[in-house]
């Protein structure tokens, strides 16, 4: 027998092991995220994928489907919530869309999009950052980083290489490199590496291949976020990655 | 980039120590601690060797060190001096006293000196509460600061005095035990709760304990029983017993007590629980700021081996083999959550697991693992002796047994005091001797800020649930500067992995400074209400959730605490906007819904 659970109402199977996330994308059922990457092992640091299980507030890219589970996901309520997440993200870091060689090919704004954004809302930070250009192939920068760890996990769990990690505590939380230097040019990163391409900012860009899509034909010209993210799911090459678009 | 200081034997020095910690990635933590105890800060190099020695990725290593507020990646002074920061330290003058020692010694807080001699900073509540203004030097704790003091310390630090030949009296500190009752009144013989789980066997003192209806001190109360029987019942090679001596929550300072006076009984407790749940190794997880204490518990639990009570075949009872270790923290408050405290056992950074799964099914190493609080061990220590009934006697039917308040701020006697569960807030400010009481926080700012006219609440899971603090505020104290030491320290001890807490405990501090300011508005007061909702449904962990507590409380509360500092209570537009529109409409000939303002 097939084990069920319903989300906004609708009936979404789901198998052994899947969390409310799988098998919502799975089924086609959105629910916004920006740390999700279905390749990787759940995070669960952005919440925006907070939905309501059962009355109580889960993190739906960690939480297991168990059966019968009641979701409730895309309401006005919620999409506030996650609007209100995502102009966090925006205040605490450095994103000048405009002049970001990721506009239009970047999750955080194509999530700022599909939940209405219009403003940053809170105060802004302005945190001093780091850019670190030392490597041959790839910049660095740490202005636009939102600390989803894809490129931890990408670098870890798929390169085996741990060129990525997070140092410091609470708002100082930042990422590091693996050199005692803290130079990423003296890494094993390489530009073929995955961690090279699974950022959904424009925190790690390839060097001599900025504007190479012109803005108006970037993925996020094309398509939505939920488009987006729906066809990742069902991708099976590993050959994806916001600045491939 | 810093340049890496010159030490030429940093290798040999960090393999030796790397091999006496058997070179395991777990004692990543312990081994952090002891590279800062040699060089006063962790140089780039030693972090460098220690990932080749583990063997872990240097990024890893490097993270996990810079997680711990003790631990500096950059040189901070032969003499290190933190200045305990909670909001007690701040009515005793804390901030004046660190001024002093800054001017005395030409130091900007935060930056060594220029000779590399000294440096100055504060740290959240270092557990001396009934003692202070307090501080850490070298994590040695000083209490009692005053003018003297601080004059007498600046002094020895120009002379270059080593801290172990410093007058033991500025280290001294005093239990301040005010009020006993059953935990503390019992006497208790070593080996005795064990014996009882030996001869009388597991399942008679897991009745004991369902009986006792023992609830978990370290503030959300979870039934004992409840938590040691779904321990017992997930099958696995090993089960872990971990004692959550991480008593960061500012205003408690109990444990402390509890570990300098009943460390048997808390050890015992642990011991009582390996005996019911078949586990064979536990861990005290001692915060950094206990470091003192470090030495006597190490005797103690040496005397306890000799003596049989720990080790291998305990009581001559075959098979029965149990030991603990003393695992030290750093300065990290996150790691008092239970799921942070067995990622910290494990040496990694303190940062809270997604849950489910429980550390009762899956914890330390994946095993089940019981995580309580000291008192919840020295508790069960108890009961294993005396029954569950006896324990159950006193208290209320919710809140069964006694509770060891840690009180502190604007009273006479500030110290530990025993009561049973139940007991009204009004009768311990008698006892204490507080003079117009205005306010308590209970629980710390994790807590209840209760305001005067709720003084007839009890202490207790059912109406004011409390680790231990019960910190005062007499008449004429500023709730709002209470408030916003509170908000810094939630900003300050954020573990920084989930965006609501990381950003929205920063969003929080900076409004409720904007405020303390002279520069809040009306619309600030919303936006602390808005903040407070999404780190109480968003966040990841219970320091999240917990975050926005005293804020939400004094909004509540003590509107005089912050409508005087407004700039503008409620914001009156000077005119109203949709009528002005009115003539627009009779212009257009339209009156629909879209013709108005929302």
């Amino acid at each position: 027998m097939i084990s069920t659970i319903t989300i906004d109402g609708k009936t979404v199977p789901f198998t052994e092991e899947q969390t409310i996330m799988d098998a919502a994308l799975a089924a086609g059922v959105y629910i916004p995220h920006l740390c999700h990457n279905p390749e990787f092992k759940p995070h669960g640091s952005c919440k925006l994928c907070v939905v309501e299980a059962n009355g109580r507030n889960v993190t739906s890219c960690t939480m297991p489907a168990s059966p019968g589970m009641v979701v409730v996901n895309d309401t006005p309520e919620l999409n506030e919530d996650r609007k209100a997440l995502v102009q966090m993200l925006f205040v605490e870091g450095n994103h000048i869309c405009p002049a970001c060689e990721a506009t239009g090919n970047c999750q955080l704004q194509a999530a700022g999009y599909y939940l209405h954004m219009q403003s940053p809302h809170f105060m802004h930070f302005y945190p001093p950052r780091r850019v670190d250009a030392s490597h041959p192939d790839i910049f660095l920068d740490l202005n636009r980083c939102i600390l989803c760890e894809l490129c931890v996990r990408a670098s870890r769990d798929i390169d085996k290489k741990s060129v990525f990690g997070i140092s410091s505590r609470g708002i100082d939380s930042h990422l590091v490199v693996n050199s005692e230097s803290g130079r990423l040019g003296d890494t094993s990163m390489a530009v073929t590496d995955k961690a090279a391409h699974v950022c959904p900012t424009g925190a790690i860009l390839i060097k001599r291949k900025g504007y190479t899509v012109p803005m108006g034909k970037r993925l996020f010209d094309q398509k939505t976020l939920p488009e987006f993210h729906l066809e990742q799911q069902k991708r099976v090459e590993p050959e994806d990655g916001p600045d491939g678009g | 980039m810093m340049q890496s200081p010159d030490l030429p034997d940093i290798e040999q020095r960090i393999a030796l120590l790397c091999e006496r910690h058997g070179c395991e990635p777990r004692r990543l933590l312990q081994i952090l601690i002891d590279v800062q105890e040699i060089y006063t800060f962790i140089p780039p190099q030693a972090l460098t060797a220690i990932a080749r020695h583990l063997p872990l990725p240097r990024v890893s290593v490097e993270g996990v060190a810079g997680f711990y507020s003790f631990l500096s990646l950059e040189p901070a002074g032969q003499y290190r001096i933190l200045f305990s920061d909670n909001v007690t330290d701040r009515m005793l003058g804390n901030e004046e006293l660190m001024r002093q020692f800054c001017n005395k010694l030409w130091l900007e807080p935060g930056k060594v000196s220029e000779d590399e001699l000294v440096s100055a900073d504060f740290t959240s509540c270092t557990g001396m509460c009934d003692q202070g203004p307090a501080a850490l030097i070298n994590g040695w704790p000083v209490t009692r600061l005053n003018r003297e003091r601080i004059d007498l310390i600046a002094d020895l630090i120009l002379a270059k005095s080593p801290v172990a030949s410093w007058p033991p009296t500025l280290f001294e500190v005093n239990d301040n035990i005010r009020r006993t009752d059953r935990l503390l009144d019992e006497s208790f013989e070593p080996g005795s709760a064990i014996k009882a789980a030996v001869t009388r066997g597991a399942e008679a003192i897991f009745t004991e304990l369902k009986l006792s209806r023992l609830r978990g001190r370290g503030g959300a109360g979870y039934k004992t029983a409840e938590k040691w029987i779904t321990c017992r019942n997930s099958p696995a090679p090993a089960r872990y017993i971990v004692c959550n001596a991480d008593e960061g929550e500012p205003g408690t300072f109990k444990d402390r007590v509890l570990l300098n006076r009943l460390a048997d009984t808390v050890f015992e407790g642990m011991t009582v629980g390996a005996r019911l749940l078949s586990s064979a190794k536990g861990f005290l997880y001692l915060r950094g700021e206990y470091r003192y204490l470090l030495e006597k518990l190490e005797e103690i639990l040496a005397r306890r081996r000799e003596a049989g009570l720990l080790g291998s075949n305990i009581l001559g009872e075959p098979g029965f083999d149990f030991d603990i270790e003393i695992h030290l923290g750093a300065g990290a408050y996150i790691c008092g959550e239970e799921s942070g405290m067995i990622e910290s056992l494990e040496g990694r950074r303190g940062k809270p697991r997604n849950r489910p799964p429980y550390p009762a099914q899956h914890g330390y190493l994946d095993q089940p693992t019981v995580v309580n609080n000291v008192e919840t061990f020295a508790c069960a220590a108890m009961i294993a002796v005396h029954g569950g009934k006896w324990f159950g006697e006193t208290g209320t039917w919710e809140s069964s047994g006694s509770k060891i308040l840690s009180i502190s701020g604007d009273c006479h006697w500030p110290g530990i005091y025993e009561y049973p569960f139940g007991v009204s807030v009004q009768k311990i400010l008698e006892d204490c001797g507080a003079q117009e009481p205005y306010a308590v926080q209970v629980g710390g700012p994790s807590g209840i800020l209760v305001s005067w006219q709720e003084f007839e609440r009890s202490i207790s899971f059912e109406d004011l649930p409390t680790a231990g603090a019960f910190t005062i505020f007499q008449r004429g104290r500023d709730i709002l500067e209470a408030v916003r030491n509170y908000a810094h320290f939630f900003a300050h001890e954020s573990c920084g992995f989930c965006t609501p807490c990381r950003v929205g405990t920063q969003l929080q501090k900076k409004i409720v400074d904007k405020i303390a300011n002279g520069h809040g508005t009306a619309s600030d007061l919303e936006e602390l209400k808005h903040l407070g909702h999404l780190m109480r449904t968003l966040s990841h962990c219970g320091l999240g959730h917990a975050a926005p507590n005293p804020v939400l409380d004094m909004l509540q509360k003590f509107p005089g605490a912050y409508e005087q500092k407004l700039t503008s209570l409620s914001f009156e537009p000077a005119f109203d906007l949709d009528a002005a529109l009115a003539t627009a409409r009779r212009i257009t000939g339209r009156d629909d819904p879209s013709a108005h303002l929302p």
